[in-house]
């Protein structure tokens, strides 16, 4: 039944109008001269607010050293685009304004970046190493025939980039031989862009042509007015040991103490003792947070992964031999039930 | 519905649970003498593959076609495959040593697709080696297919597709039509063990042997390795022997409080 698909690869050519400007620079570029280097930056938004993650991304760009345009797509993004204007990095904003982006399907998304970028020719696109890049840059880069580089830590120079492997057990060096590079960006290892005095402008982009075979049916967002687990400056998580969603509540009465977000190692969301969307790890969330606390939390390579790079962490564990100790700065070895009330009454 | 088989994708790579050493040449990963297993991202794919055919009516899923990409040895993750249920496997071999990343392996597995037209592919979310997530996502743009990724459910019906999938926030229902490509999230299923007649009798299902050049796809590295190190270790922590002492020091210490 799939071969009927087949006939027809390829996307129908995106209809698009860009300034005739844009057209003449992207001609004269000559890729070996660094002043032509330029990235593009898919902007996640919701609820016409800009995800955070998106604004680390806009600090990677700029730190490659070209121009950096960012694009804006969705019913919504007007309101956006004038705020990702006044960011600082940001040189210049294109805007789509379609409901068909709304969703951040990877088939209407990667489309639309593969007509931008086919216009504006730059040589490097990044995306936040988020759910939505992850399923938005891989397909864009089959599209492109480019190998990705994902969740990139560090930039060495305009193609070679730094990332874990491994679960974050080891750090790899890469240089893309790829013409045009496309990245995907860990949140963490760079710092949000801020506002500028300036606002950049902004263009608007014809959409192209989709044809979307997916649709959006619902959304279950774990609602809370707790910070978000990605941006929080503390975080406290908890493990099996809690031993039940009423364990869990101790977590989450430090964390409202604290001001933090709340996480979770997989046992305990395994265990369903919270949502699976706290998690923190090498599958999860990377996060890391200025202060770090793990309770009832052995530290299993995976966990480690999503928090090792926290600045400072502490290990609450009844298990004097637990791994995570081996990484904590300041580690109380007893109870948590009689540990976490104490401390959050404390605290 | 139309009948429709599955094909899964099966990788190779070490162990979860083994602590892994990067070589005194910091050119790699020491892969020589470690325990190697399924991907359990894949083995999470396999699972739900037998579990679709299980749960729909008889004969809907009419096979399901295991496929393997890397060195001789991928063999012992196609048999385990088959061990769980699949019923037959393709292995797509390269010299050990090969370094495949995730678009040779898309185009590779592009290629299958296209000979055997699966109803649904089934794949990883991502490898525990390179920690790339790309290779579903770049085999359905490149089979210009849609694809639900980080599923932590699905379900066929009517011939639509519906995957419940795990994003940043929370949980989100999408429909697509089929063919389709998912990626599984560890929350879909738990995959089951191999009994020893399954694995007895996987040693006579058929697995075919595939090189990229009969498939007629260029795998050729487009990163060149520079360096691999391992992070940079944390200074050893202290000990604190109460809830005063711990607070002192996130105060006063670390200032972190």
């Amino acid at each position: 039944m799939i071969s009927r698909l087949f006939k027809s690869s390829g996307f129908i050519s995106p209809r698009i109008s860009l300034s005739k400007n844009l057209t003449s620079r992207f001609l004269s570029r000559n890729f070996e001269n660094r002043a032509s280097l330029s990235s593009l930056v898919f902007i996640e938004h919701k609820d016409k607010k800009i995800d955070n993650a998106t604004l680390s991304t806009i600090t990677a760009a700029k730190q490659l050293g070209g121009e950096v345009s960012a694009i804006v797509a969705g019913s919504d993004a007007s309101e956006v685009a004038t705020a990702v204007s006044k960011l600082n990095g940001v040189d210049k904003v294109y805007v789509a304004n379609n409901a068909v982006f709304d969703n951040n399907h990877a088939e209407a998304i990667s489309p639309l970046l593969l007509a931008v970028q086919k216009q504006i020719n730059s040589t490097h696109v990044l995306a936040s190493h988020s759910s939505v890049g992850k399923r938005v840059i891989p397909r864009l880069a089959a599209k492109l025939d480019v190998q990705q580089i994902s969740d990139i830590t560090g930039i060495q120079n305009e193609s070679t980039f730094t990332r874990p492997i491994y679960a974050g057990n080891a750090n790899e060096t890469v240089e893309s031989t790829d013409s045009i590079k496309l990245i995907t960006v860990r949140n963490t290892a760079f710092t949000p862009a801020e506002n500028k005095d300036s606002a950049s402008s902004i263009e608007d982009v014809n959409s192209p042509d989709v044809q979307v075979k997916s649709k959006w049916i619902k959304e279950e967002v774990s609602k809370g007015d707790r910070p978000d687990l990605s941006s929080a400056k503390i975080v406290v998580s908890g493990g099996r040991a809690v031993k039940s969603a009423e364990g869990f509540k101790l977590i989450q009465d430090l964390a409202d103490k604290l001001g933090a977000g709340v996480g979770a190692s997989r046992a305990a969301v395994d265990a369903g003792y919270c949502d699976n969307s706290l998690q923190v790890g090498q599958t999860g969330k990377i996060i890391a947070p200025e202060l770090y606390i793990a309770v009832g939390i052995s530290g299993a390579i995976q966990h480690l992964a999503g928090m090792k790079d926290s600045k400072v962490i502490v290990s609450i564990n009844k298990d004097p031999d637990a791994p995570i100790f081996q990484i904590s700065d300041y580690s109380l070895v007893g109870d948590l039930f009689q540990i976490l009330p104490e401390l959050t009454q404390k605290a | 519905m139309s009948k429709i088989s599955v094909l899964v994708g099966v990788k190779r790579v070490i162990d979860y649970a083994v602590k892994i050493r990067v070589n005194s040449a910091k050119t790699a990963v020491e892969t020589a003498n470690v325990k190697h297993s399924i991907n359990p991202f894949d083995e999470i794919a396999i699972e739900e593959a037998i579990r679709l055919r299980e749960r729909m009516p008889k004969g809907q899923i009419s096979e399901i076609i295991a496929l393997s990409c890397g060195p001789p040895k991928c063999v012992e993750v196609l048999r385990t495959a088959l061990a769980m249920g699949a019923d037959r496997a393709f292995h797509v071999e390269v010299p050990e040593g090969t370094k495949l990343e995730p678009l040779a392996v898309a185009k590779l597995f592009e290629a299958v697709a296209k000979r055997e037209n699966p109803g649904l592919i089934i794949m990883g979310k991502q490898a525990i080696d390179d920690d790339s997530c790309q290779t579903g996502q770049m085999l359905a743009g490149l089979l210009d297919i849609p694809q639900a990724n980080f599923v932590s459910k699905i379900d066929i019906q009517d011939d639509k597709l519906v995957s419940v999938c795990e994003i940043d926030g929370g949980l989100e229902t999408v429909e697509t039509s089929l063919p389709a490509v998912v990626t599984t999230d560890l929350r879909l299923n738990e995959p089951r063990y191999a009994t020893l007649p399954n694995i007895m009798k996987a040693k006579k299902k058929p697995i075919v042997k595939l090189t990229p050049q009969e498939l007629n796809v260029e795998i050729a590295s487009r990163l060149k390795t520079i360096k691999v190190e391992e992070p940079p270790k944390r200074k050893a922590g202290v000990k604190v022997e109460s809830v005063d002492e711990l607070l002192e020091k996130l105060r006063n210490e670390a200032k972190v409080l």
